[in-house]
C-alpha cells in the first residue's frame, strides 16, 4: 500500500487514572480496569469490537514475570483476540498500534499501559536497563544519570538553578487543574537528590494507567466528535553508551520530529515526556518550540510520571485538547532510558472548525 | 455467597536476586581483561575517533570495529553531579561525584565514581586519574573510582595495541538484587486470607456470572470488575492431568507423580494441584478429588481421591 492509500489515524478517546505514590490495594489489573472502561464507554465501543490491542509495561517496576497476561484479563481476551504488548513506555505500544491500522488489517485499536512504581525502588530498579558491561555494575540511579545531563547543561551555559526551579514550578502550577496529577500547585524544590538537582527537578514517583483508542478516517469521525488525527509519527534511539553522546542536545528528538512532520508548520501546544527539568530544556531546543508554545499544560512528567504510561499520557493530553478544541496542532513526545536515550515524536491534528 | 469487605490487603517482601551472566566479545574481552591489567583500552571508528570504552559496532556507521589502541590512565571531567547519599552496589560508600571522565588520547566519557571531599572539590574540566581496585578480576569495577590528578597526561596518549593477554576474561558475572515489597492486591490478598482458614475463595462476574479461582478481581472473558467472593470446594473434580517423570530441583517429592487441574465445585475455572493417594496410572478424567492439608501448610499440600463415583464428563466437558 502506498503510503497516500494508507488510512488516517486519529486518537478518538483518552483516559487516565489517578496518579498515586500507592496503590497497594489494587493489583495491576484493578488499576487499569476503570480506565479501559473510560474509553471504551467514551466510544460507545466494546473489547469485541476492538480490531488491535496493544499494551506496554515493565515486569521488573513489580518485580514479576509476564505480568502483562495478567492485565490481559481487564480487556476480555475471549473469544481470542489480535493482540500485543511492548516491553517499554506505552508511547510505542501506540506506535505499534497506528502501524497495524495504517495496513488497514483494522480500523480500531485499544492501546492501553500502566505501571507501578510503588513496590520497588524505581531509581534502582531502572539500572537494569542500563549497559550491563561497563555501567549497570556501577548501580548509577536514574536521578544520577540525569544530574550528570543537568550539569552538562549548565556549564553549556544553557540553564542554571533558577531556570530549573520555574520548569518545576510552571509545571506544577499548571497541575494544579489536572485531577488525576501526583503533585499539584506549589512543591517546594527542595534538597539536592543528586547535585545540580533538587527533589523538585525530579518527578514523583508512582503508580498508575492509561488508555487510548484509535481508529481511522470514517470511523474515527463516527467515534469523536473531533478525532486528534495523527498527521506523523516518528521514532529514534541514540547510542547507549552516555559517554559517545552529547548529553545537551537530543538528535534523535529532532530526526523523530522531523520525519513525523513537526517542523512543517507551528504547534500550538506540546507535551514533552521531560521526568526531569533539565530534560525539557534539550527538548525544546530539539522540537524548535517557539516561545508562544503551550508547554505541558497538564503539567507533565513532573506532577505525574507512572512508568511505562507517562509517554503514552502525554499523546493522550495533546489528543485531548484537540478533541475539546483547545488546540488545532500539537506534538507530543514520549521517551525511555537514561538522559533522553530513546525518543517518539507524534504530530496531532485536528480539522478545522467551521 | 456474600459481597464482604475486604479484610487488609496483604504485603510481603519479595527480592529479586540473579547472578546476571554474560560472555564478551573480542572487544569487551580485551578492555576488561586490560582493565585486570591496569591498561584501559579503547576502540577507534573508521573517522578516527577512539572510543573509551570501546564498543563493537560503531555508534554513527554501524560498522563492525575492532581496531584497539591505550589510552592513558589520567582525565578529564566533562560532566559531574555529586551523590550525597551512596546507594547500594554503587562504587563508594562515602558521599561521592558521579563523573564522565574523557581519558587522555580518548574522544569519548566513560562514567564512573569520583573520590573527593565535596563538591567544592569537582568542576567540569578537573583533571583526575584512575585508582585501581587492590583485587582485579576483570570487571569495569576494577578501576575502584578517579581521583583528584594534578599532573600531565599519563602515558601512553593514544598507542595501538593487540589487545591480547595472557588468560583472556571472557566472560562477566554481574550480581543484580532489587528489593520490592510486594502486594497482590484486594482479590488475591482475600483468597489467600481465605486460605488460612483452610477455604477456597474465588469471585462471580456480574456479567457472564461465572465463578474464577484464584480471583484476580477481573473477568477474563469479560473484561469487567469482579466482587462477589464465592466459597467454592472443598471437593473437585480432575478435568485433565498429566504425569511428571522428571525431578525438578530442590523438590522432595517422588517421580512419577501427577499433576492436574481440578474444578472445585461451584468454580467455573481449574486450577492445578498434585493428586496423591492414588498410584500415578490409576488418575483419570473426571475423578473426584478433596484437598489434603499438612500442619501448618498455607495451602493444599494435594488433593486425593474422596471415594466417590466419577464424575460425569458432560458435568466439568467446559472446564478442560
Amino acid at each position: 500500500m502506498a503510503p497516500h492509500d494508507q488510512p488516517q489515524v486519529a486518537v478518538v478517546a483518552f483516559g487516565q487514572s489517578d496518579h498515586l505514590r500507592t496503590t497497594d490495594e489494587l493489583s495491576e489489573v484493578e488499576m487499569l480496569m476503570p480506565v479501559l472502561h473510560e474509553v471504551l464507554a467514551a466510544t460507545g465501543l466494546k473489547t469485541s469490537d476492538i480490531g488491535f490491542t496493544c499494551s506496554g509495561s515493565s515486569d521488573y517496576l513489580a518485580g514479576r514475570a509476564f505480568s502483562f497476561t495478567m492485565a490481559l484479563d481487564g480487556v476480555g481476551a475471549w473469544p481470542p483476540i489480535s493482540e500485543s504488548h511492548v516491553e517499554t513506555d506505552g508511547a510505542w505500544a501506540l506506535y505499534e498500534a497506528w502501524v497495524k491500522l495504517r495496513t488497514g488489517e483494522a480500523d480500531t485499536a485499544l492501546v492501553y499501559s500502566y505501571g507501578k512504581s510503588s513496590p520497588g525502588s524505581v531509581r534502582d530498579v531502572l539500572t537494569r536497563q542500563l549497559d550491563p558491561y561497563y555501567v549497570a555494575p556501577l548501580w548509577p540511579d536514574s536521578v544520577a544519570l540525569a544530574a550528570l545531563q543537568a550539569q552538562a547543561l549548565i556549564d553549556a551555559g544553557e540553564t542554571d538553578e533558577p531556570a530549573l526551579a520555574a520548569v518545576a514550578s510552571r509545571s506544577r502550577t499548571a497541575a494544579a487543574t489536572n485531577p488525576h496529577a501526583q503533585l499539584r500547585g506549589a512543591v517546594e524544590q527542595g534538597e539536592y537528590a543528586v547535585r545540580p538537582l533538587r527533589t523538585g527537578d525530579c518527578p514523583p514517583v508512582g503508580d498508575g494507567a492509561a488508555a487510548v483508542v484509535l481508529a481511522t478516517g470514517n470511523r474515527a469521525r463516527e467515534l469523536c466528535e473531533r478525532p486528534a488525527w495523527i498527521r506523523g509519527i516518528d521514532h529514534r534511539i541514540e547510542a547507549h553508551g552516555l559517554g559517545v553522546r552529547d548529553l545537551t542536545d537530543s538528535p534523535s528528538t529532532r530526526l523523530a520530529a522531523e520525519r513525523a512532520g513537526l517542523f512543517e508548520r507551528p504547534v500550538d501546544t506540546a507535551e514533552l515526556h521531560a521526568p526531569f527539568t533539565s530534560q525539557e530544556v534539550v527538548l525544546r531546543r530539539a522540537l524548535r518550540l517557539a516561545d508562544d508554545v503551550t508547554v505541558n499544560p497538564s503539567g507533565g512528567a513532573l506532577a505525574a510520571n507512572p512508568m511505562m504510561a507517562a509517554g503514552l499520557i502525554r499523546i493522550g493530553e495533546a489528543a485531548a485538547r484537540i478533541h475539546r478544541g483547545a488546540s488545532d496542532r500539537a506534538v507530543a513526545h514520549a521517551t525511555s532510558g537514561p538522559c533522553l536515550q530513546q525518543n517518539l515524536v507524534a504530530v496531532l491534528e485536528g480539522e478545522a472548525r467551521a | 455467597m456474600t459481597s464482604v469487605p475486604s479484610p487488609e490487603v496483604l504485603r510481603a517482601p519479595l527480592v529479586v536476586e540473579f547472578p546476571f551472566t554474560r560472555s564478551l566479545g573480542p572487544v569487551q574481552s580485551a578492555f576488561l581483561t586490560g582493565l585486570r591489567e591496569r591498561t584501559v583500552l579503547g576502540v577507534r571508528t573508521g573517522d578516527g575517533r577512539t572510543l573509551v570504552p570501546p564498543v563493537e559496532y560503531d555508534p554513527v556507521t554501524a560498522e563492525e570495529i575492532r581496531d584497539l589502541v591505550e589510552v592513558a590512565t589520567t582525565g578529564t571531567v566533562t560532566t559531574w553531579a555529586w551523590n550525597h547519599a551512596p546507594r547500594r552496589g554503587q562504587p563508594l560508600d562515602t558521599p561521592f561525584a558521579w563523573v564522565l571522565v574523557r581519558l587522555d588520547g580518548a574522544d569519548t566519557a566513560l562514567l564512573h565514581a569520583l573520590d573527593v571531599p565535596g563538591p567544592d572539590a569537582v568542576r567540569t574540566g578537573m583533571r583526575v586519574r584512575v585508582r585501581w581496585a587492590a583485587e582485579r578480576v576483570g570487571a569495569i569495577t576494577d578501576i575502584a573510582c578517579f581521583e583528584a590528578y594534578d599532573g600531565e597526561a599519563a602515558e601512553p596518549g593514544s598507542a595501538p595495541h593487540t589487545g591480547v593477554f595472557d588468560d583472556p576474561v571472557t566472560g562477566i558475572v554481574a550480581a543484580a538484587r532489587l528489593d520490592y515489597t510486594y502486594s497482590p492486591g484486594r482479590a488475591q490478598s482475600a483468597y489467600i486470607n481465605a486460605l488460612s482458614e483452610r477455604r477456597t475463595v474465588g469471585e462471580r462476574c456480574p456479567s457472564c456470572r461465572k465463578v474464577y479461582v484464584p480471583p484476580r478481581g477481573a473477568c477474563p472473558t469479560c473484561g469487567v470488575a469482579t466482587a462477589e467472593r464465592v466459597e467454592v470446594g472443598p471437593r473437585g473434580t480432575v478435568t485433565t492431568y498429566c504425569i511428571v517423570n522428571i525431578k525438578a530441583k530442590n523438590l522432595d517429592i517422588e517421580v512419577p507423580y501427577v499433576y492436574a487441574h481440578i474444578a472445585l465445585d461451584g468454580a467455573d475455572l481449574a486450577l492445578h494441584a498434585r493428586i496423591a493417594g492414588i498410584p500415578y496410572d490409576e488418575v483419570r478424567m473426571g475423578l473426584r478429588v478433596e484437598p489434603v492439608w499438612t500442619e501448618g501448610g498455607r495451602y493444599p499440600d494435594h488433593y486425593r481421591p474422596t471415594g466417590e463415583p466419577d464424575a460425569d464428563y458432560d458435568t466439568y466437558k467446559e472446564l478442560v
